[in-house]
């Protein structure tokens, strides 16, 4: 069960706000999926090793040699705010 | 030019490249559909075709094809279904489409989809959602809804999608056409705009099995720019079994029995018993932790989709809300650009990896996932192909499962398993009901993908489809 201070905390790490009603709605809907979620903790899982990929490749490698990369212009063609060739953003410290 | 739609890809194809068919008169008779699309299944289409873009001896012989909007195209709007990226035109061309392009397959149209792939009805969509050629009050599934409409509807010969838990299979088994994931590895995912990293793949959906393996061929191989893709063993060969002789098909109980629609069952054992008169033996078998697949994939799914979405933060391309500092800039950004449903999974992740859930949540998934896997070798050990329905149902009305997050989830139980073992499974349309398409899938090894498409194509000439209701 999530509470409404939980969610507060978890879209503050995921950089996203919400108002007061919409905290209370995902407060109930992810409650109701995570008690589904939650069948899986009555596995027996001792000494099975998770699996982070399906791909039986470790550490794919590859010459470190220099290619061409995009030029600056293309780069910064879709940026918001391009200032002296690189992006520009507000200050991290103006609020 | 009526006659040009009824023509698959693999004919037109044919017939362009023996100079019987003119490849402009080819694409401007699909262009012309395209762009009368009435169904919102395409968010771009082309003005032209691309010019010289391949002699008439290409493979794929001009034969033009959608493309998803996912998948990233050069200087031609890829905006994944979200308003995050309206507007946005990449500065590079997706390895796949390009491997397409090459092999000539020229770009007809992007295609619509649910907002970053997550959705299973293609309403999540923040261009609209798509309609389904058979009814145009049903969803046409999803999140590849719009290359499964569009392909159904004879708006284009052919399409790719990409599938994550179900995004090729579960919307072509609704729209009555052929859908194939591949192999984890299979095909490069470099240009595809990620949702689940570990899970997405790329594949055909088309209007026969023949088409798809056609496309496949020129899907597969290792690309430098996506370690994780792999050398694809061997060639893609063109389907031609003419029956299922000492073919064994297992049918899990977890995945063909409960909550499946009655009228889908009844197609699915009416396939089954005419794949026994093919010459295969169907038995019953098991996977034991597929019942909780459906669990691990929206533990895993949303977790990594929480980390490939943090690059959508108003800085590089996309949306951009001002704000007086860099903090307030992201936020108000991500709120504004993300749809509820993107916001629900980036929340349900960025919950399930905080500090003290971690192992509860996203490494318990984990597990499960090695023993879906487990699952999935034993039963291959017994059987050459496991097979379930596509979807639990037939295309359901628009609005009518919006409200309740759980139960649109609960659509995709019968094709979540597959992509957590990496494996290849096709969905082909087995009959209808109620005057609605139903899939079929079978699902194979890794790699095995020459043989899944054999033995679909076997059971296509024996079932009999005939799709062309939907290509008015």
């Amino acid at each position: 069960m999530l509470d409404s201070a939980q969610v507060l905390h978890v879209a503050r790490l995921a950089r996203l706000e919400f108002t007061d009603v919409e905290i209370e709605k995902l407060a109930g809907e992810l409650s109701k999926v995570l008690d589904h979620i939650e069948k899986i903790s009555e596995l027996d899982l001792d000494g099975v090793e998770p699996t982070s990929h399906v791909v039986d490749v470790v550490n794919a490698l590859r010459p470190d040699e220099p290619e061409p990369s995009l030029p600056r212009e293309v780069a910064l063609a879709s940026a918001p705010d391009p200032v002296d060739g690189g992006f520009g953003v507000p200050s991290p410290g103006a609020a | 030019m009526s006659e040009l739609i009824d023509l698959s890809a693999a004919e037109a194809a044919k017939l362009t490249r023996a100079g019987e068919l003119d490849r402009a008169e080819l694409f401007d008779a699909y262009r012309a559909r395209a762009a009368a699309d009435e169904l919102n299944a395409f968010t771009w289409v082309a003005e032209a075709a691309p010019d010289g873009d391949g002699v008439n001896g290409s493979p794929l012989g001009g034969v033009p094809l959608a493309v998803k909007d996912l998948f990233c195209t050069e200087g031609v709007p890829s905006q994944a279904g979200s308003r995050i990226l309206e507007g946005y035109r990449p500065p590079y061309t997706a390895t796949v489409v390009a491997q397409l392009a090459a092999a000539g397959a020229p770009l007809l149209g992007k295609t619509n989809q649910d907002e970053f792939a997550m959705g299973s009805s293609n309403e999540n969509s923040a261009y609209g959602p798509v309609l389904n050629p058979w009814d145009r009050t049903r969803v046409p599934g999803g999140s590849s809804g719009g290359s499964a409409a569009a392909v159904a509807a004879g708006l284009a010969p052919w399409a790719i999608g990409t599938d994550t838990g179900g995004s090729i299979r579960q919307p072509a088994a609704l729209c009555g056409i052929v859908g194939l994931k591949p192999t984890y590895g299979a095909c490069s995912r470099f240009g595809m705009i990620a949702f689940a990293s570990s899970l997405d793949q790329a594949g055909p959906l088309t209007r026969d099995v023949t088409d798809a393996a056609l496309l496949l061929r020129h899907m597969i191989g290792h690309d430098a720019r996506d370690s994780t893709s792999l050398p694809f063993p061997g060639e893609i060969a063109e389907p031609a079994a003419e029956d299922l002789r000492g073919i064994r098909l297992g049918v899990p109980d977890e995945l063909a029995g409960d909550g499946v629609e009655a009228g889908v069952l009844e197609s699915f054992r009416a396939t089954l018993a005419l794949a026994e008169r093919l010459g295969a033996t169907v038995e019953p078998c098991t996977l034991p932790h597929a019942p909780h697949a459906l669990s691990a994939y929206y533990l895993i799914a949303p977790a990594e989709a929480s980390a490939n979405l943090a690059r959508y933060d108003g800085v590089r391309y996309g949306l951009r809300v001002d704000a007086p500092d860099l903090i307030s800039m992201y936020t108000r950004t991500r709120s504004a650009g993300f749809g509820p449903e993107v916001k629900r999974r980036i929340m349900l992740g960025t919950y399930a990896l905080s500090s003290g859930y971690y192992d509860a949540y996203y490494g318990t998934a984990q597990k499960v996932r090695t023993m879906i896997s487990e699952d999935f070798r034993a039963a291959f050990e017994r059987f050459d192909f496991i097979v379930t329905p596509t979807s639990p149902w037939t295309a359901f009305e628009l609005g009518a499962k919006t409200a309740d997050p759980l139960a649109m989830y609960l659509n995709d139980f019968c094709t979540v398993p597959m992509p957590l073992a990496g494996i290849p499974a096709i969905s082909i349309p087995s009959g209808l009901s109620d005057g609605l398409p139903v899939g079929f899938q079978l699902a194979g090894p890794a790699f095995s993908e020459s043989r899944l498409l054999d033995a679909a194509f076997a059971l296509e000439q024996a079932i009999g489809f005939d799709g062309s209701a939907a290509r008015r």
